[in-house]
């Protein structure tokens, strides 16, 4: 699958597993539930990823996130904003500095914005518009706000 | 008045071009329709009965002369010959074609204008007192603060996608003008007992379906920490305002469910993680404080004699002046309302030719600049009182000196049922029905302070349930109704009126409204005694009586 990572088209080595499947691979994506289910062997895994929905509490997680090397903000509709607010904070308040990508019904219209506050990746939902995608990210030149990109 | 900056028109600039794209991708039908929704939303272009609608945004309702009369050249080019001005302070087109919307936005952009989050659930545009910078209750000038804030708010990356709209007002008098706590969240200046001047800040107050008097959070806050506390409430408001039910999504819900107490310790505690981060410079705000410098008032404004001479002499003036200026800080000058609401004219429309003479007007007498106001009017600020007659006979010439800011005839009015496709019943008619009944002027005098609201449905755009008088359009099987409601407040008195009882029909309205002001009169205990404060002492019940024995 195709992948936009720091404004380049890579293929994508990560892959998420869906709960109560096997981990059959080297780079993988969990769900919550399952890291908390299966913590211990999880954390023994090289190569791990993170996959939260809009309804996280981050401040929970918090202490685990040196466990992974990537976090997924998964986008059940574009229009809940809560993953805006929970890249910035991963990024400034808990200084994450692993890849934060996004997947699922976020759009290109969004992506300025997901850069912005901290974003590295970003699914394709659509593989034709990836430059597109990328050209996006810089609708604008300047900016009113502190953030983290 | 706020010049852009090179930063700030390249903003905008880009943001035509953004939306031009987006608006050709979802012609070619590339961008599907709720996604585009969202889009064009956030650019303050809404589908309507008849066609898109266009809000423009009128920030913290300030225009120069330059901006008026481009707003009637759009009237002209791309609409049918007028705008109208909102309760927030913005303009809205209700004629564009969708396709001319981007070359309607890059019109706006040369003269430093655009429809940025007038719309859509995000931060919206930041209202404020229409007498800022003049009036004789202030404290400080709120405007460069709204300023500020609405520079934070455009495109914050962090914000663009909340759970509802979020409206910010901000006052620096002690008379509120600006329904703050009618608002998201609400600000005014205050001096604390150092004698530092900071902000109370309210939240959770909003009107539409479920009316709710902001409450205050902080009671003081210091200058400097402004954009830090807002950012603590919206981060706050963003995670765990509820998504589930757009009618409940509103700040104001989630204050109610989570109670007073919880919300301020959650906001004080997301602020006290960030509030050094994100403070603003004494500097910043004393640059920001230089573009609202006073404009050269002459000191001999105030020698002057032959407005004293001219009241004197004629009465009609006279009476213009009465309710239609207010008191100015400097002495010699007065802010001169123009009414947009003209019996004969639906309330707070403006025609193109209009704009273009009340432009001239503004560079004629009020130093270039015009205001908007909350209640749908516009204001010349700066008159010197010398000039007001001769602006008193070009008003009203142009039909925009009816005597009535502030009076039963200065209603708020919502586009209704003839524009508004989330309408049950007409608006417009019945304001029109209304001063048709109330058409003599020394009545309408008599009636003294009066606020006539007008929404045709429950989403409440013309802020039915803080009008003195409220009237309310609901659709009962096909057919239109209205719900009356007494002693509602948008100012400091802010109250929510009370239902007068059943729904009334379309026909019966305007004999109800007119019993109701026939009780009004004959409760009154003496002449001064206002609307709202008989309303509050009797209570509903003579209203009522008399009402429903009638009708």
């Amino acid at each position: 699958m195709q992948l936009i990572k720091e404004k380049k088209i890579i293929q994508d080595n990560w892959e998420y597993i869906f709960d109560e499947t096997p981990l059959k691979a080297d780079y993988i994506i969990v769900s919550l539930v399952r890291w908390q289910q299966e913590r211990d062997q999880l954390s023994k895994v090289k190569h791990l990823g993170l996959r939260l929905e809009p309804d996280v509490v981050l401040e929970e997680i918090a202490d685990d996130l040196v466990y992974f090397q990537l976090i997924e903000l998964y986008f059940p509709v574009f229009t809940d904003g809560r993953a805006f607010t929970h890249a910035r904070v991963l990024r400034s308040r808990y200084g994450f500095e692993g890849d934060i990508r996004v997947s699922g019904d976020y759009m290109r219209d969004q992506v300025y914005y997901l850069s912005r506050v901290g974003v590295s990746s970003f699914e394709l939902n659509d593989q034709d518009n990836a430059e597109e995608v990328i050209k996006s990210m810089d609708d604008f030149s300047v900016d009113y706000q502190d953030s983290i990109a | 008045m706020y010049q852009y900056s090179d930063k700030d028109q390249t903003l905008i600039d880009e943001r035509v071009t953004q939306f031009r794209d987006q608006t050709e991708r979802f012609l070619k039908g590339e961008i599907p329709e709720d996604k585009y929704r969202a889009l064009r939303l956030m650019n303050g272009v809404y589908v309507q009965t008849h066609a898109p609608l266009l809000r423009v945004a009128g920030p913290y309702g300030l225009l120069s002369s330059k901006q008026i009369r481009k707003l009637a050249s759009i009237a002209r080019d791309y609409d049918k010959g007028f705008c109208h001005f909102t309760t927030r302070q913005n303009i809205q087109y209700n004629w564009p074609a969708l396709e001319r919307v981007p070359d309607i936005l890059e019109e706006l952009a040369s003269v430093q204008m655009h429809a940025i989050q007038t719309s859509g659930n995000c931060l919206r545009n930041t209202t404020s007192d229409q007498l800022a910078g003049v009036a004789t209750d202030e404290l400080e000038d709120p405007r460069p603060y709204c300023e500020i804030i609405r520079q934070w708010t455009i495109l914050h990356p962090e914000f663009a996608y909340l759970p509802r709209k979020f409206k910010i007002a901000v006052t620096g008098a002690q008379h509120d003008r600006a329904a703050i706590r009618f608002h998201d969240i609400g600000l005014q200046l205050v001096k604390n007992d150092q004698g530092e001047v900071g902000f109370t800040v309210f939240v959770g107050g909003g009107l539409g379906r479920t009316p709710v008097i902001g409450q205050v959070v902080r009671p003081f806050l210091e200058k400097k920490h402004l954009l830090s506390y807002l950012e603590a409430i919206l981060r706050i408001y963003n995670l765990y305002g509820r998504r589930d039910n757009k009618y409940k999504a509103r700040i104001k819900i989630l204050v109610r469910e989570t109670g007073l107490a919880e919300i301020t310790q959650k906001i004080e505690a997301e602020w006290e993680l960030i509030k050094d981060k994100l403070e603003l410079s004494s500097e910043r705000i004393k640059e920001i404080q230089a573009q609202f410098a006073p404009p050269a008032y002459l000191a001999s404004a105030a020698q002057d004699t032959s407005y004293d001479d001219k009241r004197a002499n004629n009465p009609d003036f006279a009476i213009w002046v009465k309710h239609n200026t207010a008191d100015h800080k400097v002495t010699g000058y007065r802010a001169a309302y123009i009414s947009l609401k003209a019996p004969d004219c639906p309330p707070g429309d403006c025609t193109e030719s209009q704009l273009d003479a009340i432009a001239d007007l503004a560079d004629q007498y009020s130093f270039g600049m015009v205001r908007t106001t909350h209640r749908q009017n516009l204001v010349l600020a700066d008159v010197p009182q010398a000039d007001l007659f001769d602006l008193w006979q070009k008003l009203e010439a142009l039909n925009l000196a009816t005597p009535n800011i502030g009076k039963a005839t200065d209603m708020i009015c919502c586009p209704g049922l003839d524009y508004c496709s989330l309408a049950n019943a007409g608006s417009i008619g019945v304001a029109k029905e209304i001063n048709e009944t109330l058409d003599s002027m020394d009545y309408v005098h008599d009636l003294g302070d009066l606020k006539i609201n007008i929404s045709g449905c429950m989403n409440g755009c013309a802020h039915q349930s803080v009008g003195h008088i409220g009237i309310l359009g609901v659709d009962k099987k096909g057919v239109e109704w209205y719900q009356v409601t007494l002693g509602g407040s948008s100012e400091n008195d802010a109250a929510i009126g009370e239902r007068l009882g059943p729904a009334v029909s379309k026909k019966d309205i305007t004999p109800v409204i007119k019993s109701i002001l026939e009780v009004y009169l004959a409760q009154r205990s003496h002449e001064d005694e206002s609307f709202l404060s008989t309303v509050r002492r009797v209570g509903v019940s003579p209203f009522k009586e008399k009402v429903y024995a009638t009708h």
